[in-house]
Formats: C-alpha cells, sequence, structure tokens
C-alpha cells in the first residue's frame, strides 16, 4: 500500500513498529503534493525540508510523534505566514503559536504547510480566496466545498494525511462532505479559540478532516480541552477519544429531523442518505422522526450573528500596524477607507457592511437582539431533540460539490447550501460528517456526506456512532482519480 | 439685557480613573508608568490577529471596592461590550467596555468643607452636599499617540490599562464643587488602594460637560463640553472661565452651540475645537470573547478590603484622640499624613501635642524642604518621643524645636540629640532649690516686691535661676520652688 493512502493512524503504527520512517513519510508527502496540488491547489506553502529537519529531534513515543499535520491559513503557526487567504494580511507572519498548534507540536505533530480558504473562512467554496483557487480533487472543474476546501481537498487528494480546519457555520463539515473525507466540528469551547483569527467568535470552532473518524478522535485528543487564554473554553475533562470506538450501532437511536427532509435536496444525494439510514439500522440503530421547530429560521439568524461579530473582528484590519497598507494615504481616514477597499474581498466587504447594518442604532433589537432569541430556541429545539436520541443524522450538504463559477454572483443561494450545518453552531453542539457514497453526474463520481450530531460536549457518544458507520462502509477509504 | 446673577451653572463630570493592578485589563502584560514605547506589550493588548482577552480579577475587586466605597448598587451579573469605532491608538478599532449591564450603578460622593478649594471654604453653599452617580463601569484604555515632525507614534504600552469610568449626575452647580468632587474621588480612590489617580499621570483624567440656564427655567442650557483638564485646579479655572463665557454670550443676547472646547491653562481661557459632532454610533453589542461576570465572589472579596473612609476617620480622630476637628479633618485629607498621625499618636499620652507638631513643625519643615510625608526624615516613632520628652519636661518646648530641626536634617534620634548638645533640663528639685534660694538672697527688691503682692516679680527671679542654670532649669519646677519659698 502507498504511503500517502495510509491513514494517520495507520502510519502512526508504521512509525512505531520501524516500519517507515518519519524522513520516507515526508518525502512520499512532498513527491505527493508537487504531483497533485498543480491541480488541487490546496497548499498555499509548505516547507518539506523543515518538516525533515525538526523530524530529526521528535520523540516518536508522543501520540503524535513525527506525524505531519497540514494546517488551514487561519491559524497562527508561530514564524509561518497567517494570511487568512486575504490580501489584508499579505506577508503577516505569526508571531505566536495558537494552542491547538502548541498542543500539537507539544504531542510531536509537525505542520508542515498552509492551506487555502475562503477569506476569513466567509464562504462555502474556497472561491473567495485572494490567492488561489482550489479544485475538487473528484472532479477538477467543481469547487472542494468551504471554507476550509484546501484541508479537505489535501485530506482527500492524499496530499495530507490529516488537517486543522475551522468551522463556524459548516466550514469543516461541508468540504469533508464534497471531498469525501471526515470532518468534525467540536463542541463550542471544546477546542481553545486561541490563536484562530476570529471570524465570528461565539460560532468558531477549530476541527480536524481526516480519512477516518479514529483519525479525527486522535486529533481531537490532542487538540482538546480547557485554555486559560480562552475564557470561552471549557474546563471539562478529555477522554481518549481513540478508546472504546464501537462498530455496531445496537441500542442507539438516531433522530431524523422531519424539517430537513421536506425539500431541496438533490436525488443523489438523497438516496445516498436512504441506503446509509439503512445501513445504520442494519448495524442496530433504532430510527425516530424528530422535529427542530425553528430549522427553518437558521439561516437568517447565523447571517445576523456571524457578520455582525465579524464586523468587530475584522476592524483591526486598516493598515495601521500590519498587513497591507494603502500607499501614499492623505490622511488617517483614507488610509483606514483605501487600506481595507483595497485589502477586503468583496464577500468579505458584503458581510461586514451586514453586520454594520444590523448593529446599528435603530436595528439592533430588529436584528441582533432577535436573531440572539431566536438563537436560543435553536438551541432549545436540540437539547429537546436530545431527550429522546442519541444523535441526529441528516446530509452535511444538500447536493454534491457544484461547478466553479456557478455560484459566484448569487450569494443567497451560496448561504442556502449551509442549511444543514449551521444549527450545529448556533446550538454549539458537536458534529461530524462522514463519506456516505458517490453522486454519478457526467461520468465523474462526487462524493456525498452523512452527518451526525450529538449533544454539548458528547463527542465520544458521536465519534463512536460516526465510528460504527465509517467501518462498516467502504466510502472512506475511496480515492480520488487524480 | 439679562442680569449675570440671573443664571446657574449645571455641571456633570465623566472621570477616569486607571486601576492600581499589576497587570492589564485582558492579558498579563505590566502596568507601569514610564516605561520605555511598546515594551510592555503582547498580542492580546497589541490586537494581534486571534488573540483573545481574559479578564483580571484583581481589577473586577478593584471595580467592586470603588463600587462599595460609593454606596453603588452593585447586580448580580455585569457583561462587556465592544464599543465599535476607529481610531490608531485603539488596537482592535473596538473597545471593550460595560454598555447596558456596567458594574457599579448610582451612589454618591459626599463633598465636605475641605475638599474645597482653601479661598472657597468659609463660603460653601451647599454644606454637606452629595454629588450622585449615574454609574461605574471597567473598561480597557487605549494607547497614547505622539506627533512628531513628520510622523506619529503610538505607544501600545498604556492599551488595555484597567479603566474606570465614574459618570456624575448634572447635580455640580459650580466649579468649586466641582474641584471638590475631583478630590473626594481621588482622595478615596487612594484610600482603598484602587488607584493612585495621580492626574500628571494620567491616572485620573476627566471630561467637564457645562451649561448654564436661567434661574427657575426648567430644561438645561446647550452643554459644552471640556477637554485637556491637566489638574483639579485646572478644572476649577477652566470652568470658571467657561461659565462667565456663556454667561455674557447669553447676556449679550447670543447664542450658544453645542461644541466641544479645549482649555488653555497658560491663556486662562476656553478654546473652540468642534462644533455639533455627529452623534457617534457606537454599535454597542456583547463581546463574545468574555463571559457575564457573576459579581457575588468579587464583592465578597472587595468587602474583606473596605478601608475606613476619609469622613469615619474623621470622625473618629476627633473622638479618640481628643484633636479638634480642623485638625482631624487636615490629618485624615492625607492617608498617608493619617497613618503617620496614627503611628505616633498611638503610643502618646498627649495626641492632641503629636497632632499640634505634626500639622505644624513637621508639615512646614517638608513643604520648605520640598518632601512629602512619604520621606519625612523624621519617623512617626522619633516625632512621639520628641514630643514626650518635651511633654515630660525632659526639654523645653523651644528647646524641642532645635532638637526637631537637628532631627530634620540629621535623621537622629532626639534622645541623640539632646545628650550630645547637653540639653537636658534640670528638673531635679533638690539641685534646683540651691540654686532658687541663691536667687531669693542675691534680689531682695523683687523679693520684697513680691510678698508685697506683685505676683509678676516672679518671672524675674524665675529668670535669674534660668540664667544660673544656663537655660538648663526646668521653668515649671523652677516656679514651684520659688513660690513654696516666698509664700514660706
Amino acid at each position: 500500500m502507498e504511503i500517502v493512502n495510509l491513514t494517520l493512524y495507520e502510519l502512526r503504527q508504521k512509525i512505531r513498529d520501524g516500519e517507515l520512517s518519519v524522513c520516507e513519510v515526508l518525502e512520499a508527502l512532498g513527491e505527493r503534493i508537487a504531483a497533485t496540488d498543480s491541480t488541487v491547489g490546496a497548499y498555499l506553502d509548505y516547507n518539506i525540508e523543515r518538516a525533515l529537519s525538526e523530524a530529526r529531534n521528535v520523540d516518536l513515543s508522543l501520540p503524535l510523534g513525527g506525524l505531519p499535520i497540514a494546517i488551514k491559513d487561519n491559524i497562527n503557526v508561530k514564524g509561518e505566514l497567517c494570511t487568512c487567504a486575504s490580501k489584508i494580511l499579505t506577508g503577516y507572519r505569526a508571531p505566536y503559536d495558537a494552542t491547538a498548534i502548541a498542543r500539537l507540536k507539544s504531542a510531536g505533530a509537525i505542520p508542515f504547510g498552509r492551506l487555502n480558504m475562503d477569506e476569513f473562512a466567509m464562504g462555502s467554496s474556497t472561491e473567495n480566496s485572494a490567492y488561489q483557487l482550489t479544485r475538487n480533487p473528484w472532479d477538477p472543474s467543481r469547487i472542494p466545498g468551504g471554507s476550509s476546501g484546501g484541508s479537505a481537498a489535501s485530506v482527500a487528494a492524499r496530499s495530507a494525511f490529516a488537517a486543522l480546519g475551522s468551522d463556524t457555520g459548516g466550514s469543516i463539515r461541508q468540504p469533508a462532505a464534497h471531498c469525501g473525507c471526515v470532518g468534525l466540528k467540536p463542541s463550542y469551547g471544546r477546542v481553545s479559540r486561541y490563536g484562530l483569527v476570529a471570524f465570528a467568535s461565539s460560532l468558531d470552532q477549530i476541527g480536524p478532516l481526516a480519512r477516518s473518524v479514529r483519525d479525527c478522535a486522535l486529533l481531537l485528543s490532542v487538540i482538546a480541552g480547557h485554555d486559560p487564554a480562552d475564557s470561552t473554553s471549557l474546563d471539562a475533562p478529555v477522554p481518549d477519544y481513540t478508546a472504546n470506538l464501537r462498530e455496531d450501532l445496537r441500542g442507539i437511536r438516531l433522530g431524523i429531523p422531519k424539517e430537513y427532509f421536506s425539500e431541496g435536496i438533490d436525488s443523489h444525494v438523497r438516496s445516498c442518505i436512504e441506503t446509509a439510514l439503512q445501513h445504520c439500522k442494519e448495524l442496530g440503530a433504532e430510527i425516530v422522526e424528530i422535529s427542530l421547530p425553528h430549522t427553518p429560521y437558521a439561516i437568517s439568524t447565523y447571517y445576523i450573528i456571524a457578520p455582525a461579530e465579524a464586523s468587530a473582528n475584522l476592524a483591526r484590519f486598516d493598515g495601521v500596524r500590519y498587513g497591507y497598507r494603502t500607499a501614499n494615504p492623505a490622511d488617517i481616514s483614507e488610509l483606514y477607507f483605501n487600506t481595507r477597499a483595497e485589502g477586503f474581498g468583496s464577500e468579505v466587504k458584503r458581510r461586514i457592511i451586514l453586520g454594520t447594518y444590523v448593529l446599528s442604532s435603530g436595528y439592533y433589537d430588529a436584528y441582533y437582539l432577535r436573531a440572539q432569541k431566536v438563537r436560543t430556541l435553536i438551541r432549545r429545539d436540540f437539547e429537546q431533540a436530545f431527550q429522546s436520541v442519541d444523535a441526529i443524522v441528516c446530509p452535511t450538504s444538500p447536493e454534491p460539490a457544484f461547478p466553479i463559477g456557478e455560484r459566484t454572483s448569487d450569494p443567497l443561494k451560496m448561504y442556502l447550501s449551509d442549511i444543514f450545518t449551521i444549527s450545529a453552531n448556533l446550538a454549539g453542539i458537536c458534529a461530524i460528517s462522514v463519506p456516505c457514497g458517490f453522486a454519478q453526474i457526467n461520468g465523474k463520481k462526487l462524493p456525498v456526506g452523512l452527518q451526525f450530531l450529538c449533544n454539548f460536549l458528547e463527542e465520544q457518544k458521536l465519534l463512536s456512532i460516526a465510528n460504527a458507520y465509517e467501518v462498516t462502509t467502504p466510502w472512506s477509504r475511496q480515492s480520488p482519480p487524480i | 439685557m439679562k442680569k449675570k446673577e440671573e443664571y446657574v451653572a449645571t455641571i456633570g463630570l465623566e472621570v477616569h480613573v486607571q486601576l492600581k493592578t499589576r497587570t492589564k485589563m485582558f492579558c498579563g502584560c505590566a502596568v507601569e508608568f514610564g516605561a520605555e514605547p511598546n515594551t510592555n506589550v503582547c498580542p492580546v493588548c497589541l490586537g494581534l490577529p486571534g488573540s483573545l482577552p481574559v479578564m483580571n480579577e484583581e481589577a473586577l475587586r478593584l471595580t467592586a471596592l470603588a463600587g462599595l466605597m460609593f454606596g453603588c448598587e452593585i447586580g448580580p451579573v455585569c457583561k462587556f461590550d465592544r464599543k465599535n469605532y476607529f481610531y490608531p491608538d485603539m488596537p482592535k478599532n473596538y473597545q471593550i467596555s460595560q454598555y447596558d449591564m456596567p458594574f457599579c450603578l448610582g451612589g454618591e460622593v459626599p463633598l465636605h468643607t475641605l475638599a474645597y478649594p482653601k479661598d472657597a471654604q468659609k463660603a460653601i453653599a451647599n454644606p454637606g452636599k452629595k454629588v450622585r452617580l449615574v454609574r461605574i463601569h471597567l473598561e480597557e484604555d487605549v494607547a497614547k499617540s505622539f506627533h512628531l515632525e513628520n510622523a506619529s507614534g503610538i505607544d501600545f504600552n498604556r492599551a488595555g490599562t484597567p479603566l474606570l469610568e465614574i459618570v456624575s449626575r448634572p447635580d455640580i452647580e459650580t466649579p468649586e464643587e466641582a474641584f471638590a468632587y475631583l478630590t473626594v474621588l481621588q482622595q478615596v480612590m487612594v484610600y482603598g488602594g484602587v488607584s493612585d489617580a495621580d492626574m500628571e499621570k494620567g491616572q485620573m483624567r476627566c471630561d467637564v460637560n457645562v451649561s448654564v440656564r436661567r434661574v427657575g427655567d426648567e430644561g438645561l442650557g446647550t452643554k459644552v463640553e471640556l477637554k485637556n483638564l491637566n489638574s483639579i485646579s485646572g478644572v476649577r479655572r477652566a470652568l470658571a472661565y467657561e461659565i462667565r463665557r456663556q454667561i455674557e454670550v447669553l447676556c449679550g443676547g447670543g447664542r450658544l452651540e453645542q461644541e466641544t472646547r479645549r482649555w488653555d491653562d497658560a491663556q486662562g481661557e476656553t478654546v473652540l475645537m468642534r462644533t455639533k459632532e455627529s452623534a457617534h454610533d457606537y454599535r454597542y453589542f456583547p463581546d463574545p470573547d468574555l463571559m457575564p461576570v457573576k459579581t457575588e465572589r468579587f464583592v465578597a472579596e472587595a468587602r474583606g478590603r473596605m478601608p475606613e473612609l476619609p469622613w469615619a476617620k474623621r470622625e473618629r480622630f476627633v473622638k479618640q484622640y481628643g484633636v479638634s476637628e480642623y485638625d482631624a479633618g487636615v490629618l485624615a485629607d492625607d492617608l498617608a499624613l493619617a497613618a503617620y498621625f496614627e503611628r505616633a499618636a498611638a503610643g502618646s499620652k498627649k495626641p492632641k501635642a503629636v497632632a499640634n507638631w505634626l500639622l505644624n513643625d513637621v508639615l512646614s519643615a517638608l513643604s520648605s524642604a520640598g518632601k512629602g510625608i512619604g520621606d519625612c526624615p523624621v519617623s512617626p516613632e522619633g516625632l512621639l518621643e520628641l514630643v514626650d520628652t518635651i511633654e515630660s519636661g525632659v526639654i523645653s518646648g523651644r528647646q524641642g524645636k532645635e532638637v526637631f530641626a537637628e532631627m530634620f536634617a540629621t535623621g537622629k534620634r532626639a534622645s541623640q540629640i539632646i545628650e550630645e548638645k547637653g540639653l537636658k533640663q534640670l528638673s531635679d528639685v533638690g539641685a534646683l532649690e540651691v540654686l532658687c534660694e541663691q536667687v531669693i538672697r542675691d534680689n531682695p527688691g523683687p523679693v520684697a516686691d513680691y510678698r508685697a503682692g506683685k505676683a509678676a516679680a516672679i518671672n524675674f527671679l524665675k529668670g535669674q535661676v534660668m540664667k544660673l542654670s544656663k537655660g538648663k532649669a526646668n521653668p515649671s519646677v523652677v516656679s514651684e520652688i520659688l513660690e513654696k519659698k516666698l509664700a514660706g
């Protein structure tokens, strides 16, 4: 078996057993990136040479000893560029490690490359990067999803074993679904946000993308946990998420939200999901219909709260202290106006304007305050649902990856494709996307993702259920044709 | 033409006070005045991408303490909000502040007589006045901009320093009341260890709103905001000028504009900075990076640190030490002076005498040496020893002054100086009787005068004894002996 096809877990075993050296692994990875990335465009940059030199000192007995991990470009890695795929952070180097990165490093992992994304994580297709397009490894004419498109595409293309992404409204799960890998969004507060460049502070979470549920569990065990530098991180014990991952679903009750299956789901996706549900039943699960009555309001709620927070979070990018600065401003207002006009892309500007609007006096109560109230109702929907089911199951995205350029002029249509992922962020619960088959379109196989959602801090149960599905189906071990 | 007397002023103050914490409000950087620019900075207080704020609990305790000292209401929960506006001294272009759920609500600041300017203490319009507060909230300070010839620089050392904003109701009506209000605020901050509140160091800053209206008018007049007020007396001067200016404009039939004026202390006038600013929309919203604060624990901890407040200390000094109300006021006005007094007075049988020495001799020596009580060369114990030595008759009051001057100059103890100079008073009755007998013998004239009822003649005899003893005789012992002998 080719090295690059191994899962992170298998790779670790082979390194520990002495079957593979970290150097061999890194060289194979470097070759794979060189062979695929001119097509895929997942990496903004990577450095195998330096990874090799770091590998010499690494302690292989550590939980992630010698394992290379690729990082989304909105997570600070000390000394590396950190641009959020935005022109406004051109040349900005991170002066410190994000807590998640510090934890990866002390577990022996080697962050070696920066992955493309939608600018400031705003988007569902990675088309909003200021630097390059990332293509879906299963069909390079299509988007990889977003905003963690580089993360999903690299893992799928076998040009990364695993990656970190961030998920504000589906930005890990949706690209994982489109690229055929596993993507986990932990509960809000499970992983420290310190060092993740904020998009929407009350929704953002860092999480892993990998080729198996077990790999995601392995990474989560390392990056999760309380961080005194993040007041919103939770002081709850971190179990070994790789222990006791089950392979059946006996005694598990899965809920299907009736609101999610009403309309607008692509027929290929629908048939994959139906087959997957049948499979879950065969594994012993009981499947019941549930209701999440406030689902229709989720997208509007999200598109008020997230831009509101973003409008403040992105105010610091002003050309005064770091990053891009406009040439020869006449005065301070011109410095602000021109730097931001030239430095931000149109989707980022759209959301800053939206956020500024909904927070303005006279509109605050009608938009922001009301959205917060609806958010509470959405959270209660889930609390209610989890009283009778262990997990909720649904598609990750209503459709497979769409062609590049198809939605760029229709932001609303782009927003609507986040329908199944957004609620988990609003409710703060954990969710995972696992591959569940393919849609055959124009002779191309396009991956479809199945999403499981569990209650707040129930990552262990979530991973266990997803693992049972994943290891008893063939989908996660399919390689794209590239 | 209206008369000046028909107008009354309405003054509201917004005071910012830097808290006396070791570290900043949301990060671990040191709070330090006068450090090299941009040395006390980190990703958090520079607002670098990905950084997050973490609350300084000491700042929360000090805020609770400030609230308790002014009798504010403190709700069970307060929260932090983002105040959005662009300015180069704001690293994030939003300030973490408190909007609709501040830490403290209400409260009041009592204006006592000694807090007024010295020249105004005799004619206080509203003795015992209390100025009501709207609120006290906690926020982060911004950085400091410097304008050089061809460029501007920003020092982020100050950015993120914990800052209290204390907003008064428009209860203040005269520049003297504003002076007293600020003096009390400053005093209480120092008393509680909440802030050093030094205006020169920018640890206490204030913005003033002032308007005038005709007596009897219902609504308030047009409000003018004053900036660049760098001392409490400057606030008084600026207000006096501005109130006069506004009244003159109105008396002359003119109209006032809502504007911001800058106080020029050297010229002694306020100068127009800008008119009618378009109302700023700060787009406050709860900071999602910080959880709401449950205040109970901080209030409980602050309660344990409640100091005796200046007004309570004043009363106690009168009762406990028998000092006059005025002296008690002067002593209690300055926490360091009060502490010095208590250390000296605690061991003394005559605390009143200690107070006299402290308020007269010690303070005048300090002021001519340009020193504060904190670096007084005479310790409280040293002063106590001196006063006791005088009170028990070992040396005279006049000698005491000499000894004190020496103590102040050299730092030596009183006993050592008395020893070295041979100043000890002669109080030995036996030895003094010999001298007195000699003087009675040598001066039959005055003795006869005294016996004939001319009581003042005894002073001459006393003087002769002093002369014979080379000034060392204890005058009160000498009087006693002479009186006894002349009566016999």
